[in-house]
């Protein structure tokens, strides 16, 4: 390797060392020692960097939309025309929280099972990994497709936009994630526990139920709230599934038109109307507000449960 | 449980074992419904397109919805997608240029420098930057990035205007919109997707090597040049292709800032559209064939990315075995 080739090590062979050599930082030469220098501080640069448009994004998002905050934007109507100017996001507000609960219902169930199946049955079987692959693939479809895909199965069929569409194509999206997730949590749940449970004459599936999901119980649901903050910021699939309405009145109807909030923000950042503008900020604030709890709740609980298996 | 189980006959909770696994393995298989579904639904809704078009569907420049006074006179509709391929990897490709560099620098800086605390805080960092909605980075794109920076872009244009082949891909001129914009923004995004597969990848080089590189009198970067990218070569070019794969997927933020003109330019300041942007813009006000292929443009993109992330886990799988094989 070239790393010793500067400066090796003088040991001369036949008579015994007068001196030990020297294994202070001072003793490595000049060029090494800055090279060294200016690449540790290239990589902590690098994270300035890197922080940099995260602190503007939040930056932003804080000072335009926090003002708009009110009761009566987070339950009014949304005003039907761009350039009215004052509050309102409330059906975009039910929306989300719609939209996103009844993805997560759908997805975290069926992923869990899934990832009960990878881990505890099928482990490394041949139908274990082709499925394990396909998750790998389905992780990696764009989100855009997912809601084009809905739109070709199920909006084009019914001949109707809802809420329900874009909850089917939000769970498209989460399923793989949680299947992820999960199954690396129910894989540090250690051996002994399903001995000891099998031991004692359960059989699998009521080990796996009382012992070894209880167990991973922090892990997944954090992994979990992971996928659903992903899922809740997402604009892509809903663009073409859920349709847009304005008034409050099919708020949390599932089987009727909807809008959320990243729908919204989609419509009218590109608007040269301030009060659509403005509306837009707030929106951003309140869903980076609920994606940002989700997240650092997940990390809480995750780092709980690390400290636990280990 | 009061009576002793039967340990030898099948009882009633073999049959639940049975029923459990089956209801397990089929939660499993929806995962392959889905991706069979997305498959067949996409292609037959996108037919029409692909029909009319043929190969042209690929090869041609011309996206021509519908045109009923062009100079002689309506016009059948044209459907070309090659300038959005074209604008979807030059945009990927300035997000990697931006986006690895300080990727692999944060993830170096948290497996090899930072002490704990700061590991953890750089973590959470990203965790969050991660979280950070597409379309929150595509408002602050639009209503702070596009109006502060024609300046900038004029200002490096006139730098670089004397020399040949830097003033071709750094021109003047635009509103703001651009390849550039969309790729600096998208580049934000990616960083932590890299970042954190790049930390995973590093974490993989075994302690041994790197005591060995510091017991011959190597510095911090001398030890990281000589024992940890040797060894973690295959993984990072998998890790880069994984997050090139989120970058060409990426839609709302790219559609907001990237200023939909179909052109295929060298100027990175000009404003250009790529795949998903042209689906998430047109899909509402299109009907017809129009509709049929942007859903065809979804096709492509799917086969595109499924593509390069089925390459990219394929390297990294063959770089894991490598590595136990010389371990």
């Amino acid at each position: 390797m070239s790393i010793i080739v500067e400066e090796p090590p003088a040991a001369p062979s036949t008579p015994p060392p007068p001196e030990r050599p020297s294994l202070r930082q001072s003793n490595v030469s000049f060029s090494r020692r800055l090279r060294d220098r200016l690449a540790t501080g290239l990589m902590g640069l690098s994270f300035i960097v890197a922080l940099t448009p995260l602190l503007f994004v939040i930056w932003y998002v804080v000072t335009n939309g926090a003002s708009q905050i009110s009761g009566d934007f987070l339950t009014g109507d949304i005003p039907f025309q761009y350039r009215a100017i004052g509050p309102g996001m409330g059906p975009a507000v039910a929306g989300t929280i719609l939209i996103t609960g009844v993805a997560s219902l759908m997805a975290i169930p069926l992923g869990i099972m899934a990832a009960v199946y990878l881990n505890e049955y099928g482990k490394q079987g041949l139908t274990a990994r082709f499925l394990r692959s396909l998750v790998d693939v389905m992780t990696g479809v764009p989100s855009i497709v997912m809601g084009l895909f809905i739109y070709s199965i199920w909006v084009v069929r019914f001949e109707d936009q809802t809420a329900f569409a874009g909850s089917l194509a939000l769970g498209c999206l989460m399923l793989p994630i949680v299947i992820r997730s999960s199954e690396e949590m129910l894989r540090l749940v250690p051996d002994e526990l399903r001995n000891g449970s099998t031991a004692l004459g359960s059989h699998r599936w009521r080990t796996t139920v009382r012992v070894v999901l209880p167990a991973a119980l922090p892990g997944i649901v954090s992994g979990a709230m992971l996928a659903v903050a992903r899922a809740a910021g997402e604009t892509a699939p809903v663009l073409f599934t859920i349709g847009i309405v304005f008034n409050g009145r099919s708020n949390w109807k599932l089987f009727e038109p909807a809008t959320n909030l990243s729908a919204q923000i989609y419509r009218n950042a590109p608007q040269p109307f301030p009060g659509a503008v403005d509306r837009a900020w707030g929106a951003a604030f309140t869903l980076v507000a609920m994606v940002f709890i989700l997240t650092l709740g997940a990390r809480f609980l995750s780092r709980r449960f690390a400290t636990e298996v280990s | 449980m009061d009576s002793s189980p039967s340990l030898t006959h099948r009882d009633r909770g073999a049959r639940i074992d049975s029923a459990f696994r089956w209801t397990a393995l089929l939660a499993g298989l929806t995962v392959l419904a889905i991706l069979v579904l997305i498959v067949v639904s996409m292609t037959s809704e996108s037919m029409d397109a692909f029909r009319e078009s043929g190969w042209k569907f690929v090869t041609s420049t011309k996206w021509v919805p519908n045109d009923p006074d062009g100079p002689q006179g309506p016009k059948t509709p044209e459907f070309g997608a090659l300038t959005f391929i074209y604008g979807t990897i030059i945009v990927s490709v300035i997000a990697l240029v931006l986006a690895v560099p300080v990727s692999i620098g944060i993830a170096l800086f948290t497996t090899e420098v930072a002490p704990r605390p700061v590991q953890r805080a750089v973590t959470t960092v990203m965790d969050l930057m991660a979280a950070v909605p597409s379309v929150v980075f595509g408002l602050w794109g639009v209503a702070v990035l596009v109006p502060a920076i024609p300046g900038f872009y004029d200002t490096v244009a006139d730098w670089v205007s004397p020399i040949p082949g830097l003033n071709a891909i750094f021109g003047s001129g635009g509103t703001g919109r651009s390849f550039m914009t969309a790729g600096i923004i998208l580049g934000a995004m990616i960083t932590p997707i890299i970042t954190s597969l790049s930390r995973e990848v590093f974490a993989t080089v075994p302690r041994s090597d790197k005591d060995a590189a510091l017991a011959l009198g190597a510095t911090r970067w001398e030890m990281i040049k000589g024992a940890v990218f040797p060894h973690s070569f295959g993984g990072i070019v998998g890790a880069v292709m994984l997050g090139l794969g989120r970058a060409m997927g990426e839609t709302i933020a790219v559609a907001l800032t990237i200023g939909s003109s179909v052109q295929i330019v060298a100027n990175l300041f000009s404003s250009g559209d790529a795949m998903p942007a042209r689906i998430a813009n047109n899909f509402g006000e299109s009907s017809g064939v129009h509709r049929s292929a942007l859903i065809g443009l979804g096709v492509l993109l799917f086969g595109i990315t499924i593509l390069v992330n089925v390459a990219a886990r394929a390297i990294v799988a063959r770089a894991e075995v490598r590595f136990r094989g010389v371990a």
